[in-house]
């Protein structure tokens, strides 16, 4: 990235594109980065300055939903994202050049930009087997770390590079294990999903493009403009659940109204995420929206987190087997108190001697 | 260990290790306590009274004349504190949704507001009748462990309950995990503490009524 | 897949609504502007068409026509205007309930302005020229 090079403010003057637009742009932008409307002065003086950052995306043990979901953002369009706004030097899925050119391009992109790339990994790492999954002939843990040397910062998308997602799943065949546990000295922020929301993918990168920094994030390094509040507190069902109106099956008179899904094991009150504000295709609709519970796809280990239609307050196993067998333990235990407590009222009164009153005059 | 971890293992292990230990004890306390027997009561009873153990169920949660003016916090408390609690317990829904997950039965549950209002009140309650043990020498004096103990397992799952609802303090996934496993020591505690009560209550008092039948006090 | 929920009411518009009405005080007391972003709130199927209903028509509608149309549509209630931006491809990229005399983007930007003076000056020049 030459140090000359226009900024986006600049690029987008250049398209003849007028002050009103870039207003515009800016206003789209910051409901794009779920930033208040009031920020958008900073996003508009912060954009005069920021220049087209180089991105490298790294795809390890995943399945290309992370980047079939990021296609799908409208605002700003994948399109729009990479022509205009930032440099995607590498994305072996996205980019024209295979084989040794793309290796090349991704060693120039590191060399040129060196300390200021983002990089950006969907997908996990396997430490069991190197083998077990290779670019290039170059295995995942050595191409996370040469590549994240370099970078200003590393973006997990998607709950594989997360979390560990899917492949961590018990019991974790490949010793899967997500960006976090690798990179130390790197800021990384994980953008959590099973895929995470396309706006949210363009947001963060936005966010990275406008203030060349990652934006506020949470104990669990999520950004919290977009992971801070639950589904459930921000679902347009929740005045159901406040009524204790819920959907009992999933076509009965309930769940035609639309009632909240709690009891078909909605996992909207532990999951966090932007799906019930930001929605997906456009803001067309989300899970609950078409009647489908939260599966909580956005929160780590979800695998393993106990069946999909159950709900949270019930038990994830079945416990009556054990319960019933603890029952019957107690019971004999029981009994077998009862045995010695007889035994032993028995034997004092077996031991019991009489003493009249002249046994006891005659021991004066 | 994540919240959401600590939540899987509370719904998951820690909910059939506490259940189990609970069966366990209660079947175990039961068997003993009815096995123990009374001695033969070889006295002629005094009036014949069918029905006073029933009686004395009934009669037994009612303040008798004056206590309700020398106790008011351990009569309104002790009231507020059970109703507040039960209410709480059984009609909050994802609490019904519970036992329908291990027995199958169901039935309906209250708006939230209520269930709110209800479990407010059973923790001022609690409150109110800890301070009055406290500052009442008879009853600091009457006080063991035990007593603290069942207060503040009683207290954990109404406290840590609130906070998750109303999202306060902690992380509401944390929060419904505390809220779970606080709930699961009380199970533990259950059949070996005063907390035993919860099951023998009626069983006693019933006993307590026909004894005293029999020794010709009305109930 | 739209939503399976049909004539359920939700009740979310209400809030947004007293908002409104807490941002037109704001307004005349203190001519300072308020802007809704839309697409950060909860909002059911049937909740936006209460909104929407319940803000009505106004007396003016305009288009911008800056990276994609934009409507700007004043709605029943003068000073709460409704913004709607789209990308060229005409889909919706976010929506604004601004509270505002005017809004922001309606009016002409001194950058512009000033780009505009400059090349009406130019072309006068060359038409003297020419």
């Amino acid at each position: 990235m030459a140090h000359d090079a226009p900024t986006i403010a600049e690029t987008l003057r250049r398209q003849g594109i007028s002050r009103r637009g870039f207003l515009k742009f800016c206003a789209t932008t910051a409901s794009l980065m779920a930033l208040p409307p009031s920020m958008v002065p900073a996003i508009a003086a912060a954009l005069e300055k920021a220049r087209r950052p180089s991105v490298i995306w790294l795809s390890f043990q995943e399945c290309t939903g992370c980047t079939e979901s990021l296609t799908r953002s409208h605002t700003p369009s994948i399109e729009g994202l990479i022509l205009e706004q930032i440099s995607l030097d590498y994305h072996h899925t996205l980019q024209a050049a295979s084989g040794e050119a793309a290796e090349a391009a991704r060693e120039a992109a590191m060399r040129e930009n060196h300390g200021k790339y983002l990089l950006v990994v969907d997908g996990s790492i396997p430490l069991g087997n190197a083998g077990y999954s290779t670019i290039a002939g170059i295995s995942n843990l050595d191409m996370l770390k040469e590549t994240a040397a370099g970078a200003a910062a590393v973006i997990a998308v998607g709950s594989c590079a997360a979390y560990g997602g899917l492949p961590a799943a018990l019991p974790n065949p490949t010793g899967a294990v997500p960006v976090s546990a690798i990179i130390k000295d790197k800021p990384v922020m994980n953008v959590p999903g099973c895929p995470p929301i396309p706006v949210v993918i363009t947001g963060v990168l936005a966010h990275f493009l406008t203030f060349a920094a990652l934006p506020e994030l949470d104990d669990r390094g999520r950004p919290k403009v977009f992971y801070g509040e639950s589904i459930h507190d921000r679902c347009y069902r929740r005045p159901f659940y406040d009524q204790g109106k819920f959907a009992e099956t999933f076509d009965d008179e309930g769940a035609r109204k639309g009632w909240c899904l709690f009891k078909l094991g909605c996992k909207g009150p532990v999951t966090y995420n932007a799906c019930a504000t930001t929605k997906w295709n456009q803001g067309v609709s989300f899970p609950i929206q078409s009647g489908h519970g939260c599966i909580g796809c956005s929160e780590p280990g979800f695998w393993d987190m106990g069946p999909l239609y159950k709900p949270l307050s019930m038990p994830i196993a079945p416990v009556q087997m054990m319960v019933g067998a603890a029952a019957a333990g107690g019971a004999i235990a029981g009994t077998a108190m009862a045995m010695r407590n007889r035994a032993a009222k028995k034997a004092a009164q077996a031991a019991h001697q009489k003493v009249t009153v002249d046994d006891l005059e005659k021991a004066k | 260990m994540t919240p959401l971890e600590l939540l899987t293992w509370a719904r998951g292990p820690g909910l059939s290790i506490a259940l189990a230990i609970c069966a366990f004890g209660i079947l175990l306390r039961l068997f003993e306590i009815f096995s123990l027997g009374r001695k033969a009561d070889l006295s002629k009873a005094r009036e014949h009274s069918p029905g006073s153990g029933w009686r004395t169920i009934l009669s037994r949660s009612l303040p008798p004349p004056g206590l309700m003016k020398r106790a008011p916090v351990t009569y309104i408390g002790g009231y507020v504190f059970h109703l507040g609690f039960a209410i709480t317990l059984f009609f909050f829904v994802p609490h019904i949704e519970l036992v329908r997950g291990l027995t199958g039965l169901s039935w309906p549950g209250l708006p939230t507001q209520v269930i709110d209002i209800s479990a407010v009140a059973g923790l001022l309650a609690l409150i109110a009748v800890l301070a009055s043990r406290l500052s009442n020498p008879v009853k600091r004096l009457l006080s063991g462990f035990q007593d603290y103990l069942a207060w503040l397992l009683t207290f954990l799952p109404l406290a840590t309950g609130y906070l998750a609802f109303h999202h306060l303090l902690i992380d509401y996934t944390l929060a419904l995990a505390l809220h779970i496993l606080s709930v699961e020591l009380l199970l533990v505690a259950l059949p070996f503490t005063k907390l035993f009560h919860t099951v023998s209550v009626f069983v006693s008092r019933w006993y307590n009524g026909d004894i005293f039948g029999r020794k010709g006090v009305a109930s | 897949m739209p939503s399976t929920d049909s004539g359920a009411e939700h009740g979310n518009a209400l809030p947004i609504l007293n908002e409104i009405r807490h941002a037109l005080a704001r307004l005349l007391e203190s001519g300072e502007t308020s802007v809704i972003d839309l697409g950060a709130l909860p909002m059911g199927p049937q909740d936006e068409a209460e909104l929407l209903a319940a803000l009505g028509e106004g007396e003016v509608e305009a288009t911008i026509n800056a990276g994609g149309p934009s409507s700007v549509r004043e709605t029943a209630f003068h000073g709460v205007w409704l913004l709607t931006h789209r990308n060229e491809a005409g889909e919706t990229l976010a929506r604004f309930i601004e509270i505002a005399f005017v809004p922001e983007l309606l009016m002409s930007q001194a950058e512009d302005v000033a780009d505009s003076a400059a090349a009406l000056a130019k072309k006068l020049g060359q038409a003297q020229n020419g």
